[in-house]
């Protein structure tokens, strides 16, 4: 078994959480590589080099590789993939980009979204928006697995790894990145936050988003938002929570005017504590939730946040 | 150009999947089956490619069994010109896996050769969000994935992309593979005038062997399971309540 985690560094900055995370889920196969491929790996590199089980680094520094475009790949590179048994990465939309043309290019059918490493060759992974679980076994010769993070632990960082630097030519005439619109927050991450405040439809507009805001930055909690919010453009697209969106599990998640449709509790369900706040007492959300409030999130949400 | 748009058919996205009691799968016997819902987006996007005079042609393409003919009926009657129906088991509960979807959507593109591929970004059923990344491998051409806004300018397509964090937009030339996320645009419904026009329209049926691609299956299903469910709580009466719950499962 050789295994080998791909790094997700956008444009020199190490996703540590992501990244962490998709280690600790290689490594109960056993120690591994991580590759490093971006602009500017060197803090990252030094970052990786610390966690646990981690036993070389290889990095790969070319601007090609800044801004996640999968054509970066090239066969060259694939070479040096491909001869691990195992490659993970993380179910982010860096990983759910780049690792199934991996697979296309080896032709080898990727494994996406494991919640659960169960063996070198059996894994466990949602189907159906997480409304069922299914256990398969793959045959291909290299396993291409990315990882549904909110199922695993950060790594310690008590490790010394090597640091290697990997030379391969790689070209992409195919793609050209132009921009990133990146929503920029002083709040934590939504993935990897112990605490998360999300609104839905009920919340009613932009403007009212900032109900759901105010108590956010009170908890010191990341903003989720049902893809109902998302949709009517009360909440921009990266803050969607579900099936579709980002899969969460903090410590503790507030749904507030969220009534719980199937996709948003698949991106949710796996929170520790869930606390709802609806005015409809019949919201499938209750049926979820820990401790439930009915009443007016208008009145409600503001006296919370004095109160906390 | 010519655009081509693979449709599966899945569960509807309204009925609940049950898991099957021997742990072989979700029951999808006399259950209501629909076009998965990104697919319907990206047939959507091509037809209104179409009405702005970039497309010429749209060639819906489905994978699976007899019964995707009713699929791609749909297709035809929102605006498709003509389907493929490649039929590939005659069990209902048989999942193609997106990296043979792959190879057999490469073979029709290389036989068809059209300009874009418009994919939905996953199946709401297997939600392995891969096709369409295989494909564009197979085929060399540039992949676009998440895709919330589309513009073609001659030989590039310019396409935003929705990942973490916001929005990313690049330039794929074409041919190019692009998958859609939810926020593209809302898909029309099918008319009643065009739903009987549809019926006319062409359905070609063929199977992997005509195309020189064999199926085999790399993941093998062991079980399927129900997920842990949550119990139901505590409905609390009061803010002040809420308020202590909240504060006590904050953490430090």
């Amino acid at each position: 078994m050789k295994i080998l985690v791909l790094a997700e560094i956008n444009n020199g900055e190490l996703a540590e959480d992501q990244t962490s995370k998709t280690v600790s889920a290689a490594a109960t196969l056993g120690k591994v590589d991580v590759l490093c491929a971006s602009n500017q790996c060197s803090d990252a590199s030094t970052n990786i080099a610390k966690m646990e089980n981690v036993e070389n680094v290889l990095v790969l520094e070319d601007e090609l590789f800044a801004q996640g475009l999968a054509e970066s790949y090239s066969e060259t590179l694939i070479d040096t993939i491909s001869s691990y048994t195992h490659v993970f990465a993380p179910s982010s939309s860096f990983g759910k980009n780049v690792l199934p043309r991996i697979g296309g290019m080896l032709d080898v059918m990727v494994i996406s979204d494991v919640s659960k490493v169960i063996s070198e060759d059996t894994f466990e992974r949602p189907v159906y928006a997480g409304n069922a679980i299914q256990t398969v076994q793959s045959i291909d010769k290299v396993k291409l697995i990315s990882v549904r993070t909110s199922n695993y632990s950060a790594v310690p960082l008590t490790g010394s790894a090597n640091i290697k630097k990997i030379d391969c030519k790689s070209n992409n005439t195919l793609t050209t990145f132009i921009e990133n619109k990146m929503q920029t927050s002083d709040r934590p991450e939504l993935t990897s936050a112990k605490v998360v405040v999300s609104g839905g439809r009920g919340v009613g507009s932009k403007e009212n988003f900032e109900i759901i805001e105010g108590l956010a930055d009170k908890l010191g909690a990341a903003v989720g938002a049902s893809r109902a919010a998302v949709d009517s453009g009360f909440a921009p697209n990266d803050w969607q929570v579900g099936q579709t969106g980002k899969v969460v599990a903090p410590d503790l998640y507030v749904a507030v005017g969220i009534s719980g449709a199937i996709q948003h509790l698949a991106g949710m369900k796996d929170s520790k504590v869930i606390v709802a706040i609806n005015k409809d007492e019949e919201a499938p959300i209750f049926q979820v939730a820990d401790f439930g409030l009915v009443d007016d999130l208008f009145k409600a949400v503001p006296e919370i946040e004095k109160k906390v | 150009m010519k655009i081509l748009v693979p449709v599966k058919r899945v569960l509807d996205y309204n009925v609940k999947a049950r898991v099957k009691a021997d742990g072989s799968g979700v029951d999808l016997a006399n259950v209501k089956m629909s076009m998965n819902p990104f697919d319907e987006i990206a047939l959507e996007e091509a037809i209104r490619i179409k009405e702005k005079g970039k497309a010429e042609e749209i060639i819906a393409v489905s994978i699976g069994i007899q019964q995707n003919q009713e699929t791609l009926r749909t297709a035809l009657a929102m605006g498709a010109d003509r389907a493929i129906l490649v039929v590939a088991t005659d069990d209902v509960h048989k999942d193609i896996e997106p990296l043979a979807v792959a190879n057999i959507l490469a073979a029709i593109a290389l036989k068809e050769g059209p300009s874009l591929i418009l994919c939905g970004k996953q199946a709401i059923d297997n939600d392995f969000n891969a096709t369409a990344q295989m494909l564009s491998a197979k085929l060399k051409w540039a992949q676009a994935t998440f895709a919330s806004e589309i513009d073609i300018k001659e030989d590039i397509v310019r396409v935003t992309r929705e990942v973490d964090g916001g929005l990313q937009t690049i330039d794929a030339k074409i041919p190019a593979v692009v998958s859609v996320d939810l926020r593209l645009n809302e898909p029309r419904y099918a008319s009643l005038p065009n739903i009987m026009k549809a019926k006319r329209k062409p359905l070609e049926e063929i199977n992997p062997a005509d195309l020189g691609v064999e199926i085999t299956q790399r993941l093998k299903v062991i079980k399927t399971k129900e997920p842990d469910s949550r119990e139901a709580g505590l409905i609390l009466e009061n803010i002040d309540q809420l308020v202590e719950k909240i504060q006590e499962n904050v953490g430090g």
